[in-house]
């Protein structure tokens, strides 16, 4: 039995309201969307709040539209709808994918979409109760002062684990969020009244597993909007995991083809996440595959030089349970796959 | 009286909890609704899984809170709601893992057959695959799922009034294709009324 530390529960029907408990209940406020990542951080005491913002009562942050050319989907859409939606599936297809595989089918009729794209870093030292936390003598990201994982490390390294992450970086998704300042905040030169701002997702976060955004827990992503994308545009999500279900990604690679009306590639990207705290993209995709027309032997010469050159920029740390030299080795494999799905 | 109004099996349910109770916590400790299994308590197993608005949820995961306005069934609601729509008998799902022996100490049961009647309210006839993905969020730790498979197997076959293929493993005296409970606007193969399989 894991019991819950105590918080007040504020459950807002309008963002304007959300806003203004999460400003008036200061520092420790969280927002809950689905809970199924931050409750059992709760449980597990890595997160304090006595404050949470329930997101549920909050109509008009669920659902999937078209804005003008933006396709634009709630971040309280629950993962299960993201993944059956055919809107998603024909702008988005590797987002569609990468919703349908997050966790087990509870947690994607329950966890949504702005929940997955906040989700906390992972590691094998941390997502622990806080016995067997203890009993390490803690680590650097809560608690204590040693990193497990490197030796003498100054910053956690706990891995980006978010499925949906990597193919919202090829599709160059943007997040709006909204805030509003805390009296605090507002002493101290913060403006006054709700702001918005949009943050393209690869500018979200920083590497520091700690806590991996360059946005506050006070800010509130309200919309999640994918631009519109060629008639060519093929995308792929494959996800490594041990079991078919329920586990987190050991690895995950985004691919991101655009094909021109003659069938060569325009647009090319790979993103891979689960390496570190923040996504790597792999730069030399467009180098390398941007001209080629698949099917060709120029095109097979390129890829597997592709996955090649990936594997060092693509490094696999033991942040996360699992083998490491073969989450290593899987990710030529799952970068080939997901070129090949694409075309 | 109570802080919450929650709304479980069809009735209104006013309850005290504290904010930090979950949904689990407030069925198995105030409702005495304790059909709901708590496993891990952290969202790993599935034994918590209750029906939210028809879909399958993890009840150690759901603020208590944050469940109102939702119609939650848990696994006690599920015969009621067969009887009142006009059937005999345990829910077919009930009845049908009881008759293939799916269980052996029965602590996943509740959540896979919420997990097994979601996919069935959706689905009329889901293909194997599509049931091994829908029960892919419920451990089960004793059965090795083969019976669990085939009784949501049992389950739909009977409730489109089809024959059904007598397993290798079944002991040649069970009751199969005998059903004990009859699906409301559907042929059933037998209309023996009985509480066998009721959840206490
Ligand atoms: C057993 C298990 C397996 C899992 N496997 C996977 C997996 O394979 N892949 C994966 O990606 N995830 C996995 N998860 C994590 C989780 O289920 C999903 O990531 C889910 O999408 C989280 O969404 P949620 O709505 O439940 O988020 P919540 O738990 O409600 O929130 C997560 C975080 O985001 C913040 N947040 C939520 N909404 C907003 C918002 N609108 N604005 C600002 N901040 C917000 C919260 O404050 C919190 O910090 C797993 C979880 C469990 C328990
Ligand atoms: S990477 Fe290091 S500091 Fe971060 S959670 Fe793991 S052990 Fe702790
Ligand atoms: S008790 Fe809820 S998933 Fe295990
Ligand atoms: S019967 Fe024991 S866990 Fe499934």
């Amino acid at each position: 039995m894991l019991r819950l530390p105590t918080f007040e529960l504020h459950k807002p029907t309008t963002v304007a309201a959300a806003l203004e408990a999460a400003a008036a209940s200061g520092p420790a406020t969280r927002f809950v969307a689905g809970g199924t990542d931050l409750l059992p951080n709760l449980k597990h005491e890595m997160i304090e709040a006595d404050h949470l913002v329930s997101l549920a009562g909050i109509e008009s942050l669920r659902g999937i539209r078209l804005d003008g050319d933006d396709l634009v989907i709630g971040p309280m859409t629950s993962l299960t709808d993201v993944a059956s939606s055919e809107l998603v599936q024909e702008r988005a297809p590797a987002l569609a994918q990468a919703a349908g595989v997050v966790a087990g089918p509870q947690h994607r009729n329950q966890g949504t979409l702005g929940g997955n794209v906040m989700l906390d870093t992972r590691c094998q030292w941390i997502n622990q109760s806080y016995f067997w936390r203890s009993a390490l003598g803690f680590c650097l990201k809560k608690d204590g002062t040693e990193c497990h994982v490197i030796e003498g490390g100054k910053r956690c390294v706990a891995a980006v684990s978010n499925d949906s992450i990597a193919p919202l970086y090829t599709v160059g998704a943007k997040l709006v969020f909204q805030s509003l300042a805390t009296p605090e905040m507002i002493a101290a030169g913060a403006p006054e009244g709700v702001q918005t701002r949009p943050v393209p997702v690869d500018a979200l976060f920083k590497a520091d597993g700690a806590y991996n955004k360059k946005v506050g827990l006070q800010e509130l992503l309200t919309e999640i909007r994918i631009p519109a994308l060629p008639a060519g545009h093929r995308g792929s999500y494959q996800k490594l995991r041990l079991r078919g279900s329920i586990d987190f990604p050991q690895l995950g690679i985004a691919a991101r083809l655009d094909l021109d009306e003659a069938g060569v590639i325009v647009h090319a990207d790979v993103v891979a996440i689960v390496v570190a705290a923040r996504p790597v993209r792999v730069k030399k995709a467009p180098d390398q595959l941007v001209g080629q027309t698949p099917g060709t032997p120029g095109f097979e010469a390129a890829l597997a030089e592709l996955c090649d050159l990936a594997t060092r920029s693509v490094k696999a740390l033991p942040n996360i349970p699992g083998d490491t030299e073969w989450r290593q080795r899987m990710v030529p494999v799952l970068i080939e796959d997901a070129i090949r799905a694409c075309v | 009286m109570g802080n919450l109004n929650l709304k479980i099996n069809g009735d209104h349910h006013p309850v005290d909890a504290p904010d930090h109770w979950t949904l689990l916590e407030v069925l198995r400790y105030r409702l005495d609704l304790t059909g709901s299994k708590q496993g891990c308590d952290k969202g790993d197993c599935g034994a918590c899984t209750v029906l939210v608005d028809g879909k399958p949820e993890l009840a150690c995961l759901l603020l208590a809170g944050a469940s109102e306005g939702r119609e939650i069934t848990t696994i006690e609601g599920l015969m009621p709601a067969h009887r009142a729509a006009g059937g005999t008998g345990a829910d077919p799902v009930q009845d049908a893992f009881d008759r293939a022996g799916a269980l052996q100490c029965g602590f996943c049961q509740p959540g896979m057959m919420l997990s097994t009647r979601a996919l069935l309210n959706e689905e009329e006839r889901p293909s194997r695959e599509r049931i091994r993905e829908a029960l892919s969020g419920n451990l089960c730790r004793c059965t090795g799922y083969t019976q669990i498979i085939q009784a949501v197997e049992l389950a739909i076959h009977e409730t489109c009034g089809e024959p059904v293929e007598h397993p290798a493993w079944a002991p040649d005296q069970a009751p199969w294709g005998d059903a004990v409970s009859t699906v409301p606007g559907r042929k059933g193969t037998g209309s023996s009324d009985t509480t066998q399989g009721e959840q206490a």
